[in-house]
Order: structure tokens, then C-alpha cells, then sequence
């Protein structure tokens, strides 16, 4: 039930901060999203949602850094097969 | 789909495997927290994937499975008045009480219904000020910050028809008990990736260092799922016992802040019963006092009821790592998603019921 899908802001209504609302697009499903929590999130940022909420902006660089950490540990696989 | 594709990639989650069937020399046990991992771990078949010296046990993360029948009691007795609008997440009606569910509570014309999110319960309150429209309120901290903001918006409108029954429970304080109890033999934690996104990861510190155990904060894809454990295996093969996050993505150290606020403007910590385990001390979240005529028990003034759980089901122990869900004599007999007698067997993130789900396939 602590599953939260990660979609992209398209669209922003300017609230007070706390009732911040957007459209979030996931995959072909558009929704409209809490975006209180997320008070730095931007048109164009992954967030993850759930229960209509925006708990995170996905951080682009740590999402990268994680898969590349991973193509690393693969490769050192890659070698020790081949000794 | 973006984030979601690359961490599903075949290739990748099998070099993982690779990796962690080299570093893998000694016996492990690991417990994933979150009953969303637990789910994605039967779907994949992760664990025929790992080496036999590892075991995967499934904790008590699915808040539908640890929600306790006194309050599913409750919630049907709520439901059944003719002035209330229940409002719930879908798997809550499949749940059995003591003798019937929300969804037959339902068919006999009661009006309930099954809400997304905690918002779409205060806007039917808006929509309907002649009826008492009560939200049926569980979850973890993942949810808590998304009831929090709805019971504000309540307060602000000063309505008078919404409230909640809260059933709230928290992570931390169950990783205590089930390591606190004699018969725990978990060597490491996953930790609830969304768990962790709302609360960050400083309170798993102090856990790790009095148990000696690692907790790896893993998010819910294949590949998160390998890493979590391949970073947990290579801990525990090294003799380390440290909090270390895999879902570095949407997982700050800190949490997130506004969400940790609002969720302690609105809520304090209370006593939990959870399903199969008991009561846990300072386990959830319920209303605090500025809050409380938005709390449906304070408002109908509903008692609780003791109701047993089925002989047979040991979904407690399950729920605890001390079993798996194949060990009881009712799985998939007596005991089936169609009709469940246990926590577990309730909710498709309950370990029984992923178990039905792919491993019955898997047998053929
Ligand atoms: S199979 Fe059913 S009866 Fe057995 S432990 Fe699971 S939920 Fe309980």
C-alpha cells in the first residue's frame, strides 16, 4: 500500500504553498497531484506520487549515479569471470 | 515508462544476482519490511533467484494485514449506520470481520466507498453536508503526511460531517519488537524505501547499532530489490552492521521536512494492537487533541470489542519472519484470497496471498 509511482509535473496552479496542485502525467494517465509537500518542484520534475500526493522530487543525478554504481559492480563480474 | 523501465532491466538485475551469488558464503536471513517488496519479490521470483543460503522473510509492512479485527469491528458497525458515508481505500472492504465484510455491509445498501486518496473522502463531505462521511485512515508513514493535510483542510473549513477512524501505525517501533523477541533470527533489514522518502533514515540508526544488524533502505524494483540485498549481504559478509540507502533517488537523509511537520501538527504517538502481533508501544499515529472532534471513535463513541483471530492462521508468526506462509495447514485450502481467514491472506501485499498469487503458478 506504500507504493508510489513516479510521474512528470506538466502543469502547475499557483496556491498558498500548502495547496499547491498540479497535473502529473503517468505514462498516458494525467492526475491531479498534492504538490504541498514538494514546495521546489518544477514543470518537467519526476515526483513520486502517492495517494495523490508528491512525497520526492526524483533526483535525476542519483537515479544516474545509482545505475551507474550498478553498470560498475556488473562489470567487475564481467572480469572476474574471464580470470 | 521513465524510472521505472531502466530498473527493470533483465540484464541488469542479473549481473546483480551475479554479484551477490560470488560474495555470498555464509547463511543469511533478511526481512523485507514493506509489503510492496514483498509483492514485487514473489511477482519476480527474486528469491529462486538468490543462493540457497539466503532467506527472504516478509515483515509486517502491509497496514491492511496488521489493521486488527477490533478495528475492522468498527469500521463495519461505522459503516453500517444509515447517516454515515464511509469512505475507504479499496482493500479494506475485502477484509473480514467477525462474521461479514465492508462490501457486504455494502450490497446491503449501505453507502460506502472506495477513495484514492484521503482528499476525495473530504471533498465528498463538501459535496454531501447532510451526511456524516467518515475515512477509514490506515497506512504508514508513507500515508500519514497525505491524512494529515486532509483532516487540516477539514479543520479549515470547519466541517462538521467528516472525521476519521484511525488505525496509523509506524515502522520503527515494529523492527524493535520483532528483534526484541527471543525467537528473532533476522541477520538484516530492507527498509521501506517510501517509508523512509516521508521520515529519512536517522531513526534506523540506533536500531542498527543495539541489534548489530544492517538495514539497507531499498526502494520497490527488481534491480532496487537485488541492490538492497547485495548491499546487505556484503555487509553482513564484512561484519557490518550500518544503515546504508539504495534509494538514494527519492530517499533524503533528512525525510521530507514538510510532510514530517504537518504530520506532527496533526497526529501523537500512541499504543497500537497490530493483527497476529499484539500491542506494540508507541506504534502509531492517532489525532492529537486539536484535532480530536475529527476522530469518528471520539464522535460515536465506539468501544472496542475483542474478536478472535481463526485457530489455525498463524499469520502473526508469518508476519514476524518466524514462518512462511506455505507452513500453514490452511493455505490455499481453507484460507484463499477468495476467502481469507488471515492478515496475510488479505491484502495482494500480504505474504499469503503473493504466495497464492505466483508461487502456485510456479508449482504449476
Ligand atoms: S494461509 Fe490463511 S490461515 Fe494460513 S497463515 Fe495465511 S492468512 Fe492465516
Amino acid at each position: 500500500m506504500c507504493l508510489a509511482i513516479p510521474g512528470k509535473i506538466i502543469e502547475i496552479k499557483e496556491a498558498d504553498p500548502v495547496n499547491r496542485k498540479g497535473k502529473v502525467q503517468f505514462g498516458g494517465v494525467v492526475r491531479e497531484v498534492h504538490l504541498g509537500y514538494v514546495p521546489d518542484a518544477k514543470i518537467g520534475d519526476y515526483v513520486n506520487v502517492h495517494v495523490g500526493f508528491a512525497l520526492s522530487v526524483i533526483d535525476p543525478d542519483e537515479a544516474a549515479e545509482t545505475l551507474r554504481l550498478w553498470n560498475e559492480i556488473a562489470e567487475k563480474e564481467e572480469e572476474h569471470r574471464h580470470k | 515508462m521513465k524510472y521505472i523501465s531502466e530498473f527493470r532491466e533483465a540484464g541488469h538485475v542479473q549481473k546483480i544476482l551475479d554479484a551477490i551469488h560470488r560474495i555470498t558464503n555464509h547463511d543469511w536471513r533478511i526481512m523485507e519490511i514493506c509489503g510492496g517488496q514483498t509483492h514485487a519479490i514473489l511477482k519476480y521470483g527474486l528469491q529462486e533467484l538468490l543462493p540457497e543460503k539466503i532467506t527472504l522473510l516478509h515483515g509486517p509492512g502491509c497496514p491492511v494485514c496488521v489493521t486488527p479485527l477490533v478495528m475492522i469491528e468498527k469500521a463495519i458497525r461505522l459503516a453500517s449506520r444509515p447517516e454515515v458515508t464511509f469512505c475507504s481505500f479499496g482493500d479494506m472492504l475485502r477484509v473480514p470481520g467477525k462474521d461479514r465484510d465492508l462490501l457486504s455491509v455494502k450490497a446491503e445498501g449501505r453507502d460506502i466507498r472506495m477513495v484514492y486518496s484521503p482528499m476525495d473522502a473530504v471533498q465528498i463531505a463538501r459535496d454531501n453536508p447532510g451526511r456524516e462521511v467518515v475515512f477509514f485512515a490506515i497506512g504508514f508513514e508513507t500515508t500519514a503526511p497525505a491524512v494529515a493535510m486532509a483532516v487540516h483542510q477539514a479543520k479549515e473549513s470547519r466541517m462538521t460531517n467528516f472525521s476519521m477512524l484511525v488505525a496509523h501505525v509506524l515502522v520503527p517501533p515494529a523492527i524493535k519488537a520483532i528483534l526484541s523477541s527471543k525467537q528473532s533470527k533476522i541477520d538484516g533489514f530492507l527498509a521501506a524505501g517510501h517509508v523512509c522518502t516521508v521520515m529519512g533514515v536517522q531513526e534506523y540508526n540506533p536500531i542498527a547499532k543495539k541489534y548489530q544488524i544492517p538495514i539497507i533502505v531499498t526502494g520497490f524494483e527488481p534491480l532496487d530489490l537485488v541492490q538492497g540485498v547485495y548491499l546487505c549481504i556484503r555487509q553482513l559478509e564484512e561484519g557490518r552492521a550500518e544503515v546504508e540507502n539504495q534509494y538514494l533517488r527519492s530517499v533524503r537523509i533528512e525525510g521530507n521536512l514538510p510532510a514530517r511537520e504537518w504530520m506532527q501538527k496533526v497526529f501523537r504517538v500512541v499504543d497500537r494492537q497490530w493483527r497476529g502481533i499484539g500491542t506494540i508501544p508507541n506504534s502509531g499515529l492517532g489525532l492529537n487533541d486539536a484535532y480530536l472532534i475529527f476522530d469518528a471513535e471520539h464522535k460515536f463513541h465506539l468501544s472496542g470489542e475483542e474478536v478472535a483471530e481463526p485457530e489455525i492462521c498463524i499469520s502473526g508468526q508469518i508476519l514476524q519472519g518466524l514462518q512462511k506462509p506455505d507452513a500453514c495447514p490452511a493455505f490455499g485450502k481453507a484460507c484463499t484470497p477468495e476467502s481469507p481467514l488471515g492478515a496475510t491472506m488479505v491484502s495482494s501485499e500480504g505474504a499469503c496471498a503473493a504466495y497464492y498469487k505466483y508461487r502456485r503458478s510456479h508449482a504449476g
